[in-house]
Order: structure tokens, then C-alpha cells, then sequence
């Protein structure tokens, strides 16, 4: 999360990465000193969940792999980032995930997993998966957990790390669990107050906009086509950041950047979804 | 917080009952857990006027609340018949009749994991809302009972295990006594010189552990006693709590006197509701004659109480982050360490947990001293050691040997076994051990360099009879189905290891598949968050490398 700091300047932390002496501020994960380090679970804006365990790396000392997005530097630490251990469980947990999960529209994923060679298609055509029709129970947004890879970020937006609604949470155990309302509820009879911040967080696409969700059911969703401005919000005087997506003219989905110090990416109902006025002006 | 709710009303019963659970109490989240019980108790299942009052009532989100019901086997989140059969179906009971007990029950049958009672088995728990819970198998006796060699055992089926009188008569609260002439540093040296080993698993030294927790400056300190045992042929805690149940009250008071807990929670899994009884009954008495509360025995300034805490059907809690969630009334998923128990644990403080056998040890250490207690057993092993011994031998049951005792040793107490074709030891995360391989001495160290552990003790006998490929399969189905499911490798690897096990079973896989087996078994021991997944393919590869197992 790009915080500004404007507490005292932090201790420094020395450390070897990859071969290489490393200096980071105390309290720093891993993860923060990589370039590159593919990661679906890590959030920005959120605490680490690190369940998806595609960020794992050899920390000298240690029996297991260590999580770098949550695993703190210690002085002295040595870190391979690199190694055949590493890259073969990197290929495992994306050949796990693509298995069992529609891993289509996770940006960066494909081309991880050509990286390191991972082949999804190994287990099998039985394999089984998580596959099961779209929930679309409301006009605003799109559940397609074919696609949900259960990161915890969707909950953890929607709970006590940003909006304090908890309409949702991890419901079932093992491969049988999956995000849920309670009793699997439609939205419109949860908690659910729309604030489409859990999109916001959503590596997948397993959440979107119902607007993306049609136009890629059409065949009419194209992202070298869209434009992103940043503007701010004028529902009310609080003034959050948005970023219009806009294809043909059309506003197609709107974000908020994660560091802006106002709304770290969070909305409401208004500056997330009501912009339908705009276009029928 | 400004929650929402459902519509749905309980039903008077389903109210009543909730209530009663919550009278008294302060009501926070970790009352979810035992108010999820008492709706489930009552009617059987979990509705959704139930699960509404338990959320207004405790003021936890309905989404939450449920994604915490629906982590428990135990619980039912539709109406089904108000009496259920659990049948067991795991691994002693399979090798034991299991499928034809299952067949032959007219009530509604749920299949079960491990129910902890291996050598009565093929097991199965009667359970009732709104009555109780019985064993459907007759009792059996300790098969060492009155053995003078017993030290762990010597109160089990001798003392009545209601009876605080019995207990003291039997030499109870001896140790407790002496801890309080030593003072806490003294009982963690006494442990330590001990060499006192964790028996829930994980081989942890004791002192260390205690040491550590009792030197964090932060207030509370927790003890949690880990009574969860649900490692499949495991059966020797709770054949110590039904038999001594004072004998634990006692240890967690000793345990929480050098730790400085003023509060214990003996978490219990759901399935021994004898043992709850009795832990609970000796719980109160010792309450009611000043053993716990404040100034316990007369010791002024000491204040420890216990509360006891039931699972609802989850392997995983009895891993020793995943059971502080389950108390706090989350879901039963391991936490990512460090940060550690003994520095951050139960509710965020510093916390020692142990298992229920590892406490028990700690009475004779206060009674006899540890330099004595650590001239039992080797140097590496101290003392000795309860095993489960089940599957196909004459005499199943839970026996007290001194560790460095053979495999063959143990055997032979048991009644011996004709046409062996292998051991499983130290359950369904241990490893094989071959015919040719009995004369192994029973240590830690010694299972150790023997590729496998001894675990929580178990002791599996497979003779020829036994189906092996079978027996792996339901190895890989418990993993599968106790899997929290929170990390990629071991919410998916425990699928494709049963699946890939599967096809190999019915002659259907080819050599790829175990280049697949051993491509998951390593993703999931290297990147798994817990001790569940990491050791999820340990007896699997052990079939295959050791016992050269034909798939
Ligand atoms: C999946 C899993 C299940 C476990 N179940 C139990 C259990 O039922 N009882 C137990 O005492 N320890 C269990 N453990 C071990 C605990 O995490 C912990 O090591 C132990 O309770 C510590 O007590 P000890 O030092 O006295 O052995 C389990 C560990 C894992 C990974
Ligand atoms: S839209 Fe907002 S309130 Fe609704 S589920 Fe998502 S995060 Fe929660
Ligand atoms: S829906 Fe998206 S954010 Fe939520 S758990 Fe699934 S992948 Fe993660
Ligand atoms: S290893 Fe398995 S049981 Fe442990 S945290 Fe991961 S999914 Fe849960
Ligand atoms: S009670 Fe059936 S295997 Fe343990």
C-alpha cells in the first residue's frame, strides 16, 4: 500500500535476495524488496491473507517455503527467490489453481504460467473443479466464483478491513469452500450495501461490473479500446477519486486508484455505480 | 457495528436452548461455537431463525456466523432426522467390518471420520437432539489395567473418576503441592531437566515451550489443553480423560501455575461426550473444593480457572493455531506463524498449548523429580509412552510402554500378530513399517531415522487380509475432506492426490500418475501453511517407497 509515512524515518534491515546484499525499512515484508514476484492473494490495500501460495520463496533455515507477501525481513535473512524448489512450486499451485478454476480473465497469469511451464490439463479430464453457473442477482455486479480462487480479499474488503458491511464470507470447508452470503442468500436480500469494493480488490474477475459481464458475454468487451481517467467524485463532498473506464464512448467500470490517501480504492454505492446518469445526458 | 439480519425466528426450543447456553455469560464471539452446539443439540440441525437469534444475540454477522457453522461437520444446516448414526469409516474401523455396521443401521447414517475409539471398533455414536449422545459398542477394558508398571494409566479403571476423594486418596494434587513449594521458575526447571516431549505430535520440548510463554511481559496468559485428538487411530486421551479426569484438571492447573495463565480451555473434540461428562464433573467439584478459583489449595495470590470448550467435527482444530480461531468463534483455519502461540496466541496473548498426554506426564515429573522421571526411556526420549494400538490384532486398546520398547514388544502385549504385512505408525501423517522392520525401539528418534514418527502414538496393524490400496485411498479422502481449504497447495493437492490414487487403485492410471503424486505430495509439504497439508502425502509416499507398494 503506498502509505505515506510521516512517523519517524524507520531502522534500515540488511538482508541477502538472491545473492545480493538488500537494505529495507523495519517491519518489511519480503515480497516489498522483489521486483516482479507474481502474486494473486496479495492486496495492496489489505492485510495478507497468504492463502494462494504463489509467492513462495527459500529463506535459509526454514523447512518449508516462506510466504514473502507476509514473512517480515530479519536481519541477516537469507532469500532465494529463484531456485528449482521455487520454481516447482510455483508451477504446482498454478497448475493446481488453473485445474480446479476459469483462470481467463486473472491478468499476468498465462504468461507465469508459461514461465514455468505449468500445464493445468495434467489432471486430467475429471479433474474436478469449481465450475457452476454465474450468480447475476442484481443489476450492479457479477458473482462468477468458476473463476473465484478464494483469496480472501473480497471478504476481507467487505469486512472489518475497510467497509464493516460483512455481507459475504468463506462458507464450507476444504475444496468445498467458497465465498457466501449467509445461507447463500441473493445479494439483494444480504447485507450487500453495493459498494462494489470487493471488485475493486478481486484479482480474477471472478467479481465485475454487470456491464463488463455482458459485454464479454457479447463478444463486445475490449480493453485496447478503453481509456481511464481520473476525476473526482461529485455525489457528494467527500471527494473521492474515480477512474472512469470508458470504451465507445461508453463508461464501462469505474475504479479508484489504491494510493489515493482518500479512498485507498474503497467508494460507494454512488461514485462505484451511479454514472448510468452520464451517459443519458 | 450496525449489522443486518435475517427474517427467519427460532422456534421456542431453538430459543431456549440458545439462551440457556448464553445465560450468564458475557456474550462476545467466542460464544459462537457453544451456542452453534446448543441450537444444534436441541433440534439437530442449524436453521435459519437459529442461526439469526445466536447472531443478534452475540452480534456477529449472519454471513460470518455461517461460514463458521458450515466449517463443523457436526453441524447440520438442513432438518434431517433427529437421530443420527455416526459410523466410522476410517482406517481401523474399515479394516474392521465398518461398511457391513453402516448397512445394518436402521436410523439415518452419517459416515464418519475417525470417532477416536479404534479398539472397540468398527465404532459408531448414536447421537439424539434434544437426549444425548452413546456408544453403539460394548465397553472394553484397559488391557494393562492394574499392570504395577502403569505411571500414566496407574488411576485408569482403578479410581472412580467422579470422585475427587478417590483421586486425592490415589495420590492426586501430590504434585500440584509440590509445585507450589517449588514456585514457577523451579516446576519449568523440573520440566526441562526432564526432557519432557510434547505427545500431541510435533515432538516439542515442554520446558522450552513453557519457558518462553512464561517470560512474555504482556498480560493474559492462556493454556489451552489440546483434547481435540482426532488423528485417526488416536484414542489415549481420551481414554485418560474418561479414566483420570482430576489427573488433567490437575495438570493445566501445575502447567498454568509455572505459566502465569490465569484462564485454561480444555478444548475437547465433539465426539467423547463421555469424556466431556466427565471433565466437566471434574471441573465443578474442583471448582466447589477450592481447587480452582482464586487461592487454590491455600496458595494465596494464585487464580486459574478452566473452561471447556467442545469441537464440532474439524481435524484441523486440534493444530494448535486453528484451535484459538475455533475458541474465538472464527473458522477453524490455521494462522500463518510467526508470529508464535507462546508470543501471540489466544485472543492475541501469549498462550502455551499442550496436549492432553504431555500434561499427564508433567504430575509424575512434580511427584518424582525429573532427573528421575528422565531415567526412563533413552536419553533422547524420556519417560514413557501411551500407544494406540488397533487394526487387525487379538487385543486393540491404548498401552503404557517405557519408549525404547520394540515395535515387536508392543506387538506381542497386544496379542501378536499372524501374517503382518504392515504398521502404520503414527497415523494418517506417519509413515509404514515393514515386517522386517519390528524390532524398531519405539523412540522419536528412532522413527525418525526409520523414515516415519511415532506421531500421537499410533499403532496400526494391517495384516494380509487387509486391502492396501483401499486402506491409502481413505488415507487421502480424510485429508481431503479435513483440509480447511484456506491454501492453494493443500485445498487442491489433497483432490488430485485422491483422484490420482484413485485411478492407480482401479488399474486405471499409468506411470504418469506417480510422477503426479510426487509433483503434489511435494508442492504440498513445502508451501502448505499447516502440519496438515505438509504431511498429507507422507503415509502415501510411504506405501509407495517403503513398503513397495504396487499401485
Ligand atoms: C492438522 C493437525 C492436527 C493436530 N491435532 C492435534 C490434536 O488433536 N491434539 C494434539 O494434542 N495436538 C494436535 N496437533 C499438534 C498441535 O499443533 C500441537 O503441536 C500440540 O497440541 C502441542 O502440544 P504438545 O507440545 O504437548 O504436544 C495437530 C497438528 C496438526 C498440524
Ligand atoms: S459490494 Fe460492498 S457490501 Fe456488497 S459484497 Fe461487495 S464489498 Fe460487500
Ligand atoms: S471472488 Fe475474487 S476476491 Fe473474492 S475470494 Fe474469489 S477471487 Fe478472491
Ligand atoms: S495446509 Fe490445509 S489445513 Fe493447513 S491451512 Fe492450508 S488448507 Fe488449511
Ligand atoms: S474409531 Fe474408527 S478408525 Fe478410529
Amino acid at each position: 500500500m503506498t502509505v505515506v509515512d510521516i512517523g519517524l524515518p524507520r531502522r534500515l534491515v540488511e538482508f541477502t535476495l538472491d545473492g545480493e546484499q538488500v537494505a529495507v525499512p523495519e517491519g518489511s515484508t519480503i515480497l516489498s524488496a522483489c521486483k516482479d514476484m507474481p502474486t494473486l492473494c496479495y492486496g495492496d490495500t489489505l492485510e495478507p491473507a497468504n492463502a494462494c501460495r504463489v509467492c513462495m520463496v527459500e529463506v535459509e533455515g526454514s523447512r518449508t517455503l516462506v510466504p514473502s507477501c507476509s514473512r517480515k525481513v530479519e536481519p541477516g535473512m537469507v532469500v532465494r527467490t529463484d531456485t528449482e524448489r521455487t520454481r516447482h512450486s510455483r508451477r504446482m499451485v498454478l497448475e493446481l489453481l488453473g485445474s480446479a478454476t476459469d483462470l481467463s480473465t486473472t491478468p499476468q497469469v498465462a504468461e507465469w504460467m508459461a514461465e514455468v511451464g505449468a500445464d493445468p490439463t495434467r489432471f486430467g479430464p475429471d479433474a474436478a473443479t469449481v465450475a457452476q453457473p454465474a450468480h447475476v442477482d442484481n443489476a450492479l455486479y457479477v458473482r462468477d466464483y468458476s473463476k473465484c480462487i478464494l483469496c480472501y480479499k473480497c471478504v476481507d474488503a467487505c469486512g472489518d478491513q475497510w467497509q464493516n458491511t460483512f455481507a459475504i464470507a468463506v462458507a464450507g470447508r476444504g475444496f468445498d469452500s467458497r465465498i457466501s452470503t449467509e445461507f447463500s442468500a441473493p445479494l439483494p436480500d444480504s447485507a450487500c450495501v453495493y459498494c462494489g469494493n470487493c471488485i475493486e480488490v478481486c484479482p480474477t474477475g471472478a467479481l465485475s461490473f454487470r456491464r463488463e459481464y455482458d459485454k464479454r458475454a457479447e463478444g463486445t468487451w475490449d480493453e485496447s479500446k478503453q481509456t481511464a481517467t481520473t476525476t473526482v467524485c461529485t455525489f457528494c463532498g467527500v471527494g473521492c477519486n474515480l477512474t472512469l473506464h470508458v470504451q465507445d464512448n461508453e463508461i464501462v467500470k469505474v475504479t479508484s486508484p489504491h494510493d489515493s490517501s482518500v479512498t485507498h480504492g474503497n467508494l460507494c454505492i454512488k461514485g462505484r455505480f451511479g454514472w448510468q446518469h452520464v451517459q443519458n445526458t | 457495528m450496525d449489522l443486518r439480519f435475517l427474517e427467519a425466528a427460532p422456534s421456542t426450543v431453538e430459543q431456549d436452548a440458545i439462551d440457556a447456553a448464553l445465560d450468564g455469560t458475557d456474550c462476545g464471539r467466542d460464544q459462537l461455537l457453544p451456542a452453534l452446539h446448543a441450537a444444534n443439540d436441541a433440534v439437530g440441525w442449524i436453521s435459519e431463525g437459529a442461526l439469526n437469534h445466536i447472531c443478534r444475540r452475540l452480534s456477529v454477522p449472519p454471513a460470518e456466523a455461517y461460514g463458521v457453522a458450515t466449517f463443523y461437520s457436526l453441524f447440520a444446516m438442513e432438518e434431517r432426522p433427529r437421530k443420527v448414526v455416526h459410523v466410522c469409516v476410517d482406517l481401523a474401523c474399515k479394516v474392521n467390518g465398518a461398511e457391513a455396521l453402516a448397512a445394518a443401521q436402521t436410523d439415518y447414517v452419517v459416515r464418519s471420520p475417525c470417532l477416536g475409539v479404534c479398539e472397540r471398533a468398527p465404532a459408531a455414536l448414536a447421537v439424539e437432539a434434544g437426549v444425548g449422545s452413546e456408544y453403539l459398542m460394548p465397553e472394553l477394558p484397559l488391557p494393562q489395567k492394574g499392570d504395577p508398571s502403569l505411571r500414566l494409566l496407574r488411576r485408569v479403571g482403578v479410581v472412580d473418576p467422579s470422585s475427587l476423594d478417590d483421586y486425592r486418596a490415589a495420590g492426586g494434587y501430590a504434585a500440584l503441592r509440590n509445585a507450589f513449594l517449588l514456585g514457577p521458575q523451579d516446576v519449568i526447571r523440573e520440566v526441562t531437566e526432564a526432557k519432557l516431549m510434547g505427545r500431541g505430535g510435533a515432538a516439542f520440548p515442554t520446558g522450552r515451550k513453557w519457558a518462553a510463554t512464561a517470560g512474555q511481559p504482556e498480560r493474559p496468559h492462556y493454556l489451552v489443553c489440546n483434547a481435540d485428538e482426532s488423528e485417526p487411530g488416536t484414542f489415549k486421551d481420551r481414554v485418560l480423560m474418561e479414566g483420570d479426569p482430576f489427573a488433567v484438571i490437575e495438570a493445566m492447573t501445575v502447567a498454568a501455575y509455572a505459566t502465569g495463565c490465569t484462564r485454561g480451555y480444555l478444548y475437547i473434540r465433539g465426539e467423547y461426550p463421555q469424556a466431556f461428562t466427565r471433565l466437566q464433573n471434574a471441573i465443578d467439584v474442583a471448582r466447589e473444593r477450592g481447587f480452582l478459583g482464586t487461592n487454590i489449595m491455600g496458595q494465596p495470590g494464585f487464580e486459574f480457572d478452566i473452561e471447556i470448550r467442545r469441537g464440532a467435527g474439524a481435524y484441523i482444530c486440534g493444530e494448535e493455531t486453528a484451535i484459538f480461531n475455533s475458541i474465538e468463534g472464527f473458522r477453524g483455519e490455521p494462522r500463518s506463524k510467526p508470529p508464535f502461540p507462546v508470543e501471540k496466541g489466544l485472543f492475541g496473548k501469549p498462550t502455551v498449548v499442550n496436549n492432553v498426554e504431555t500434561l499427564a506426564n508433567v504430575l509424575l515429573i512434580l511427584t518424582e523429580g525429573g532427573q528421575a522421571y528422565q531415567k526412563i526411556g533413552t536419553a533422547q526420549s524420556t519417560g514413557s509412552k501411551l500407544f494406540c494400538v488397533s487394526g487387525t490384532v487379538p487385543r486393540p486398546g491404548v498401552y503404557e510402554v517405557a519408549f525404547g520398547t520394540t515395535l515387536r514388544e508392543l506387538l506381542d502385549l497386544a496379542g501378536g500378530v499372524e501374517d503382518l504385512r504392515a504398521v502404520l505408525l503414527g497415523g494418517a501423517a506417519g509413515g509404514f513399517v515393514r515386517p522386517d522392520e519390528i524390532d524398531l525401539p519405539l523412540t522419536m528418534e528412532d522413527a525418525r531415522a526409520a523414515g516415519t514418527t511415532l506421531g500421537s502414538g499410533v499403532v496400526l496393524v494391517l495384516d494380509g487380509t487387509v486391502d492396501v490400496g483401499g486402506f491409502l485411498l481413505r488415507i487421502a479422502e480424510f485429508f481431503r475432506d479435513e483440509s480447511c481449504g484456506q491454501c492453494v497447495p493443500c485445498r487442491i493437492g489433497t483432490v488430485r492426490q485422491e483422484e490420482a490414487l484413485h485411478r492407480i487403485v482401479r488399474r486405471e492410471g499409468d506411470s504418469q500418475d506417480l510422477v503426479l503424486l510426487r509433483d503434489v505430495g511435494r508442492v504440498m509439504r513445502d508451501s502448505s501453511i499447516c502440519g496438515l497439508g505438509q504431511t498429507a502425502w507422507n503415509a502415501i509416499e510411504s506405501a509407495i517407497d517403503r513398503l513397495g507398494v504396487q499401485l
